[in-house]
């Protein structure tokens, strides 16, 4: 299939639950509340690391309108202290990171346990009547805490005798848990050390990034019950419906075939909504009462208890030449996981295999070490690794331009991929992860073409919106005078996936109604992105209808077929590819209807505009009337399911520019203009796309100036709500411009890459970039705040 | 294209998959306890407010916040929360046409006040323009603050039929939204106030 001229794609049409979403229908999981519904509440541990030695639930239990207080005795070990309770659950590992199984993730978490790992980690969990009293029963819970101390940054974690955070026995797939650490990854490309004696210059530079929370703006929630066939019902805000249905069997010990989960809208995920955070313990609860409950955290256990992005500490080493080429580069990263290992073998392996190849250069070296600590546990969170290398190797791109006095423009479109190169990192570390002893695969084997690649349209039409070369100047010249407000320009380029390759997996079913409307089960998960949208239209496409005539169903176990969640920007990319292949099945069939009933040859025949038209006769009927002839003529419902999984993840790109103000008595950094070209392959909906990359740029905005979730020195959280954890409020956003550069990739349906995550990567390093830029001062530290603002030029101590 | 670029090539892909621990079994623990209902509930107050052009009476129990109340009691689950600390601006509604963050307030103070949930916003099956540029330009991303900002800007343009995009940002500036950088909710909203000057315009001519 190649580029024509379309309908539905390509079009900025309303998204499918846009009527649903204005008028307050309901939609979110709390708007299903159930009869004879109880709440639930978690006890949250208020140690960062303490081992229960023993728990008095009687006088939460003796409380009026409490049904259950589930502690870790009910969840024994098979040779462990006896409950006193009836046992109701057996003691399995498992991981909450919603991913394929086996889930690369540890299987390190227990549904309780006796040992606390991080501050809001769970001592017990109530169902009650009221909300008020289920608050009231877990102030009446009695802990005897033995208080140890706690692991609070990935040195002390790998420090000689340190704390160990997973002492239990039964922990599984964790890399090395008496060391704390939970995984690694050392891979070369070559040999890095000949290419820096290679190089002219080296240059050097380590930095940090903080931890960040999605603050989506719906909770965590779940409301749980058994339907009329006795058969366990989530309702949850989720991304991934059907791994939590698997994880919830593994977690509870009931049977894949009594639990269905249910994913209704979704108010915002960002990747805090990959993990089952509370679907296990709410289930828990309605097993143990036999009544619907429902379970949500308030914003500070969402802030504080859920998930966050791995903070990091990375360093990066730069052999390059005079003339811009590069001969080495090296990236190690030291992570801080938090108190449970979900999504830390992947996300810090995507922080070099996203960012690493799109540089050419032959000799690389990625490492991280991922250590457990006892702070808020990290998670996926968008983009999933790749804004921290991002911001790292981005600064130090410009850092290596300036060693050898290359414009930062000119040096990246001296150095950065083109079609045609290929991509030996991203494959190669699952190569070197899985290596069986004596296997010598070597990169090239392995390397994976990249086939379509607009990077330096983007680079060069960004550069044009904002008018770098000028303002460069200009502002260069501003600033000579001293004044307290200067004036900086900095820029990035990125790169990220579509899908995780050879695992994300798809499918769809397209049913074709009488009247040649068509309905569409897709397990991909909208969380708000407008993936039903999207995919819709690339069925309206096909069918040739309008995307009124889609309806659209995503996603319910019992309904739907299966698909790993919405993540990893696959959506658009491997759904996407599901849908396509199903609707293209429907259309064959269609076709050869029509063929019969026109006396035609189906490879004549084509659908456009609710007609089936002859480009031989251009004789027409209507695509209702074979659609008419399929149910009541032939007895045989047109439906097809279709699967999806694609060996590669063509990478988006895309460069970012941002234009600064920076007070130097104040500290304070306001971002005046903020420029986003991205190749994401073909657009579907301009407008959507559109959407996805101006709310990633303010995401990326506060990850670059005001985000940080703090701990203070006994593991204790700081932020307690939205007021003290600052995301970008409506005044605060810049002038922003997004140009699409559109390519058309091969592998996509209609030629789409991935654009979700992308743009998220690029604010910290431009607006690092352009804070050099206007007051000479390298700032390696996220977020700049006024207070490291003023640090960096001597103003503070 | 690379010869081992296929799914086959890749390494984990003929690796078996690792059993599950412990089979599941299709018996459920029974449940540990079970106690009566609630059903004694003692201080309820009669309230009695308009809600979307309705006259409400309900007793409700004083310490309910009215985001409670029109949720809980009122089944209006449109109005959505965030924070109920009055940091998000997710439950904002009407009170007598002025945006009020309903977390913030006790029920029982709004006796015989007017409310105007995101419900009474539509007129019957029609929307209002600010539902409709909303629906149309994608105002509305995830569309779970969007009842919020909905009935803020409407207020707004009661009151200002004519914002400059300043004036648009200081009135939603109390709204958070994470899923549209404010961009395309801005575009709604002068929209919206543009058809709706034009819409009095054409009803003033006539």
């Amino acid at each position: 299939m190649s580029r024509r001229n379309f309908h539905v794609v390509g079009k900025d049409v309303r998204k499918v639950d846009g009527r649903e979403l204005v008028t307050g229908a309901p939609a979110f999981a709390d708007d299903f509340p159930q009869p004879n519904m109880l709440y639930g509440k978690i006890l949250g541990s208020p140690h960062p690391h303490a081992r229960i030695r023993s728990i008095d639930t009687s006088g939460a239990e003796a409380l009026e309108g409490v049904h259950s207080v589930l502690t870790y005795e009910n969840v024994p070990r098979a040779r462990g202290p006896v409950g006193r309770r009836a046992d109701l659950f057996n003691r399995v590992p498992y991981t909450r990171a919603g991913q394929d199984y086996p889930e690369p993730s540890p299987w390190d978490f227990f549904l309780l346990d006796n040992k606390m790992r991080f501050v809001g980690d769970r001592v017990a969990a109530v169902a009650a009547e009221t909300v008020e009293i289920a608050k009231k029963a877990c102030a009446l819970i009695e802990v005897d805490y033995e208080i140890l101390t706690p692991v609070l940054s990935p040195e002390d974690a790998f420090a000689e005798g340190a704390p160990i955070v997973h002492d239990e026995p039964d922990v599984q797939k964790a890399e090395d848990p008496k060391r704390n650490l939970c995984a690694s990854v050392d891979v070369y490309l070559r040999d890095v050390e000949a290419g820096f004696r290679e190089a002219d210059t080296v240059v050097e530079g380590s930095y940090s990034v903080p931890r960040q929370q999605h603050a989506q703006m719906e909770l965590h929630i779940a409301i749980s019950y058994f339907d009329e066939d006795d058969r366990l019902t989530v309702i949850c805000a989720t991304q991934v419906p059907f791994h939590v249905r698997r994880q919830l069997s593994q977690s509870l010990g009931l049977p894949v075939s009594r639990i269905r989960v249910i994913k209704p809208r979704v108010g915002g995920g960002f990747g805090g909504k990959q993990e089952m955070v509370i679907e296990d313990i709410c289930a828990a609860l309605t097993v143990a009462t036999h009544r619907p409950v429902r379970l949500e955290l308030d914003r500070y256990e969402d802030l504080t208890a859920a998930r966050c992005r791995h903070p990091m500490k990375l360093t990066c080493k730069t052999g390059v030449k005079k003339d811009g080429s590069l001969t080495a580069i090296e990236m190690i990263a030291l992570v801080d996981a938090g108190a449970y290992g979900s999504h830390s073998p992947t996300v810090p392996t995507n922080t070099g295999n996203k960012n690493l190849p799109r540089y050419r250069c032959r000799n690389m070296h990625y490492r991280f070490d991922a250590a457990y600590t006892n702070l808020t546990v990290s998670g996926a969170m968008r983009g999933y690794g790749t804004p921290q290398g991002s911001f790292a190797l981005e600064c130090h791109m410009d850092e290596t331009a300036e060693a050898i006095g290359m414009d930062p423009v000119d040096f990246r479109l001296s150095c950065t991929v083109v079609e045609g190169d290929t991509d030996e990192l991203s494959p190669y570390i699952y190569e070197v992860k899985s290596e069986a002893p004596g296997d010598e695969t070597k990169p090239e084997d392995v390397a994976w073409p990249i086939t379509s690649c607009g990077l330096h349209d983007c680079i060069q039409k960004g550069a044009e919106e904002i008018d770098w070369a000028r303002k460069r100047k200009e502002f260069d010249k501003y600033n000579v005078s001293n004044p307290v407000v200067r004036k900086g320009i900095g820029m990035c380029c990125l790169s990220q996936g579509s899908g995780v390759a050879g695992i994300d997996t798809a499918n769809a079913t397209v049913r074709l109604n009488e009247d040649g409307s068509a309905i569409l089960f897709i397990g991909a998960a909208d969380i708000g992105t407008g993936g039903d949208t999207v995919i819709g239209q690339m069925v309206a496409e096909t069918l040739g209808i309008t995307l009124d005539e889609v309806t659209v169903y995503s996603s319910d176990t019992d309904v739907v077929p299966f698909d790993s969640g919405a993540y990893a920007s696959s959506t658009t990319y491997v759904s996407g590819n599901a849908a396509l292949k199903a609707a293209i099945e429907v259309r064959d069939d269609l076709l050869t209807i029509a063929a019969g009933l026109m006396g035609e040859e189906a490879g004549n025949l084509r659908l456009e505009d609710r007609q089936i038209i002859s480009s031989r006769s251009s004789k027409k009927i209507p695509l209702r009337d074979a659609a008419m002839h399929s149910i009541y003529k032939n007895k045989d419902q047109i439906e097809h399911t279709a699967s999806h999984v694609s060996p590669v993840s063509p990478p988006p790109f895309a460069a970012q520019y941002a234009e600064i103000e920076v007070d130097t008595e104040t500290g304070e950094v306001r971002v005046v203009e903020f420029v986003t070209a991205v190749d994401a392959g073909t657009i579907i909906n301009p407008q959507l796309a559109r959407g996805q990359v101006d709310g990633a740029v303010s995401m990326g905005l506060g990850y670059a100036l005001t985000e940080e979730l703090m701990h203070d020195e006994n593991g204790v959280p700081m932020n307690r709500g939205l007021v003290d954890y600052k995301i970008f409020k409506a005044v605060g956003m810049p002038k922003m411009k997004t140009i699409f550069v559109e390519t058309y990739e091969a592998t996509g349906p209609f030629g789409v890459k991935a654009i979700a995550e992308i743009p998220t990567n690029g604010a910290p390093p431009a607006i690092g970039n352009a804070l050099k830029h206007a007051l000479g001062v390298r700032m390696r530290d996220l977020p700049f705040t006024p207070e490291r603002v003023l640090r960096a030029i001597g103003k503070m101590k | 294209m690379c010869p081992r670029n296929s799914l086959a090539a890749l390494p984990w892909f003929h690796e078996a998959l690792p059993r599950l621990d412990s089979p599941p079994t299709t018996a459920y623990p029974r449940p540990i306890m079970y106690k009566h209902r609630v059903i004694d509930e003692p201080g309820r107050r009669l309230l009695r407010m308009t809600v979307n052009d309705s006259a409400i009476e309900i007793a409700v129990r004083p310490h309910k916040t009215l985001l409670e109340v029109l949720r809980e009691d009122l089944f209006l689950t449109g109005t959505k929360h965030g924070c109920e600390l009055g940091e998000c601006g997710t439950c904002a509604i009407l009170v007598d046409g002025e945006p009020v963050l309903s977390c913030l307030v006790l029920a029982i103070a709004c006796e015989g006040k007017e409310i105007r949930t995101i419900e009474g916003m539509a007129d019957g099956p029609e929307l209002h323009p600010l539902q409709t540029t909303f629906a149309d330009l994608g105002a509305a991303q995830c569309g779970y603050c969007t009842p919020g900002f909905l009935l803020t800007a409407q207020a707004l343009l009661d009151e200002n039929p004519d914002p400059t995009r300043q004036e648009i940002k200081n009135a939603l500036a109390g709204n958070l939204c994470r899923c549209t950088g404010y961009l395309k909710i801005y575009e709604a909203v002068e929209l919206a106030a543009k058809r709706m000057r034009n819409g009095s315009d054409s009803e003033a001519k006539r």
